[in-house]
């Protein structure tokens, strides 16, 4: 287990550069070097300028700057922003909690959701229950999560239940601890209402073909020979075998998850990561919109090695391999 | 073409119809120009946010009308944008009536319009949008940036990932470990993030066939990984089967083993693949524009007719009319993807 965990960790050291250079790429495919663009933006002061020169290289050749920069990150000193002049690393990290607790929630509430009716539907499949179960399914695949959130916004908006935008209500700074948390829990429920029936669809889906090509095997056809028990049968030898692929895939699917939070977040006024870079790329704020795609990669990196340390738990074919 | 809509009619009724409905939206979004009642930017200024009209055939004396006809909407409270049904006087429809000059598919000059109603009159099937312009015309002009987009993006991706898979999995050991460690790290990024640094890049400010020409590069400069990868997998696979070390031995060239043996076995696999990709181009383009970063007014596509919604409770109540663009966008995804299904069903080798 430990040796498996060391070799996943080791892979990522590529990954990563890789990432890095490439976020440190894009910004420099750009006309024109970010020296003279700070220059042109009257935001920036000089004595900021002379700064980030300092600390960047910025008049160094471009491969230098990318190793000035890389010595930086590894320090948490992503750069100033140019709007908020404050550190790039403090406005994110706000943020990042917010996007964090989005795509949690989302991912419970659609597993819990899913895996159920998946099964159902696996049980009962080619009859009403299953057909209707696919279609509607379908249908939730085919809705882009950002109209979702605006027909949920619009819902919210007509019949007052929910609010919307922001992460609290007005005066929740007087209120207990627990409170404020029930407060927070209410402004997260429209996106990530959103963001769940976005994602049910898919795991919906896959959860039920896994299901039924494991309950096709050879060894559910024993466990039934030898008189097992039905329940012992579905949940021990069906269902553990069909969910292992769904935790394989939970890697992949994060970052459609990331990317339909980020919309889901704009619409629905959510402070996170997908906000800011936003925010970064409407007002030219170079450095916040490198911090925000590295930060969301190296998420997406993070999502993926705890989907593989959790296959290994769960099946131990891929910890002995 | 035939035998498989055929097939199509006979295995799944829903494809089958989904095709019929991505024929009329591509037909309806080629002949916007022909079919919209009015032209994408007339602003009718007495009319801000109307709600859409409906189709009489009884009117008030319960008489039947044969060419259904249409009532006018009155702006009753202009702060409130309430309007309320003129019932004094009808407007019947009309094929080839008069309206603005413009010109059809860019060429043909022409002030006849395929549908109207009589002078007077206004219809908006959808309703309008704050400055009044017809939704409805402006859902069919915006089609041709939605709709197209999708099929250009898959192109220019699809002839990367051709290349770049191809290479990869045909040449193998260093090369392949290279690309495929790339392709790797570009979809380790969100794809929503790379999306807007990539326009980050870019100054907000361009002409529309610039910025057109722009999300295109971007979607494709994203989407070519996952393609690469599939298509490297399958040439990895099809390399060692039999037919190809068969040709090779008859001494066939290397170029028409390529072009005659192994791109056609492909086929059914990434015409499946390309169909189910589609839709997440279509969503990129929406995403973009929807965001204020993608087509710029007035020039309408789908997502930038939703942004106006975004943040503004106020129209989104009063005008709920104005996210029909948005199930358009639904209606063409779930279409390409009853289709891609359907395919996948219909080309899977093992199934014959």
């Amino acid at each position: 287990m430990k040796r498996y965990i060391l070799r996943r960790l080791i892979h990522l050291v590529p990954l990563l550069f890789g990432m890095t250079f490439i976020s440190f790429i894009i910004i420099h495919i750009a006309p024109g070097d970010p020296l003279t663009k700070l220059k042109m933006n009257p935001e920036v002061s000089p004595e900021t300028i002379e700064l980030m020169k300092k600390t960047f290289g910025l008049d160094k050749p471009v491969i230098v700057q990318y190793f000035y920069w890389l010595k930086n990150i590894l320090t948490f000193n992503l750069g100033e922003s140019f709007t908020y002049h404050v550190p790039v690393s403090s406005l994110i990290k706000q943020r990042l909690v917010n996007t964090i607790s989005l795509s949690i929630f989302s991912i419970f509430l659609t597993w819990i959701i899913s895996i159920p009716l998946g099964v159902y539907a696996g049980l009962r499949d080619k009859r009403w229950q299953e057909k209707l179960l696919s279609f509607i399914a379908y249908i939730g695949i085919s809705l882009p999560s950002f109209f979702i959130a605006m027909l949920l916004v619009f819902f919210a908006a007509k019949t007052m239940v929910l609010p919307i935008g922001g992460t609290r209500s007005l005066f929740s700074e007087n209120l207990s601890i627990f409170a404020r948390f029930m407060d927070y829990m209410r402004h997260l429920l429209l996106p990530g209402l959103s963001l769940t029936l976005a994602g049910i669809g898919s795991l919906y889906r896959l959860t039920k073909n896994n299901f039924l090509e494991s309950f096709n095997s050879p060894y559910v056809v024993t466990a039934y020979a030898k008189g097992l028990p039905e329940h012992k049968i579905l949940f021990k030898h069906v269902l553990r075998n069909a969910i292992n692929p769904l935790i394989t895939i939970f890697g992949y699917e994060l970052s459609g998850i990331l990317s339909g939070a980020a919309l889901v977040e704009v619409i629905t006024n959510w402070p996170g990561m997908g906000r800011l870079i936003l925010e970064a790329v409407l007002s030219q704020d170079i450095y916040l919109v490198m911090a925000s795609l590295l930060i969301s990669g190296i998420l997406l990196i993070l999502g993926n090695l705890f989907a593989d340390i959790m296959i290994a738990f769960a099946d131990p074919r891929v910890r002995l391999r | 073409m035939r035998t498989f809509l055929r097939r199509l009619r006979k295995t799944n009724k829903i494809a089958y119809f989904s095709f019929w409905i991505l024929v009329l939206l591509y037909l309806s979004a080629v002949f916007a120009d022909l079919i919209s009642p009015y032209p994408y930017d007339l602003q009718h200024r007495d009319y801000p946010l109307c709600p859409p009209t409906f189709l009489h055939f009884f009117d008030k004396e319960g008489k039947f009308h044969i060419r259904p006809f249409v009532y006018n909407m009155k702006l009753v409270n202009p702060s409130l944008n309430t309007y309320e049904i003129d019932y004094s006087k009808i407007y019947h429809i009309k094929f080839f009536v008069k309206g603005p000059k413009r010109k059809i598919l860019g060429i043909i000059p022409s002030e006849r319009y395929l549908f109207g109603v009589e002078d007077g009159g206004k219809i908006f099937l959808f309703g309008t949008d704050m400055h009044g312009r017809d939704i409805f015309s402006r859902i069919l002009y915006g089609a041709r940036i939605s709709l197209s987009i999708g099929i250009v993006g898959v192109s220019i991706s699809f002839l990367l990932g051709l290349l770049i898979g191809g290479i990869s999995g045909y040449f193998g050991g260093k090369i392949d470990t290279f690309l495929m460690r790339v392709v790797e790290i570009i979809m380790m990024f969100p794809s929503f993030y790379l999306m807007l640094a990539l326009r980050a890049v870019f100054p907000t400010n361009l002409s529309s066939v610039q910025v057109y020409l722009l999300i295109v590069v971007i979607l494709s400069l994203i989407g070519w990984a996952s393609l690469a990868r599939i298509i490297r997998g399958m040439v990895l696979s099809l390399k060692e089967e039999e037919y190809i070390l068969a040709a090779k031995s008859l001494g066939l060239s290397t170029p028409r083993i390529i072009i005659r043996h192994l791109i056609p076995n492909t086929f059914s696999y990434t015409i499946t693949a390309l169909t189910l990709s589609i839709p997440g181009y279509i969503i990129g383009e929406s995403a973009l524009s929807l965001l204020g970063l993608g087509i710029q007014e007035p020039y309408p596509s789908w997502g930038n007719m939703l942004s106006v919604t975004i943040g503004n409770l106020r129209i989104l109540t009063t005008a709920p009319w104005m996210l029909i663009p948005g199930f358009f966008i639904f209606l063409t995804i779930i279409s390409f993807n009853f289709l891609g299904d359907a395919l996948r069903d219909i080309l899977d080798p093992r199934k014959w």
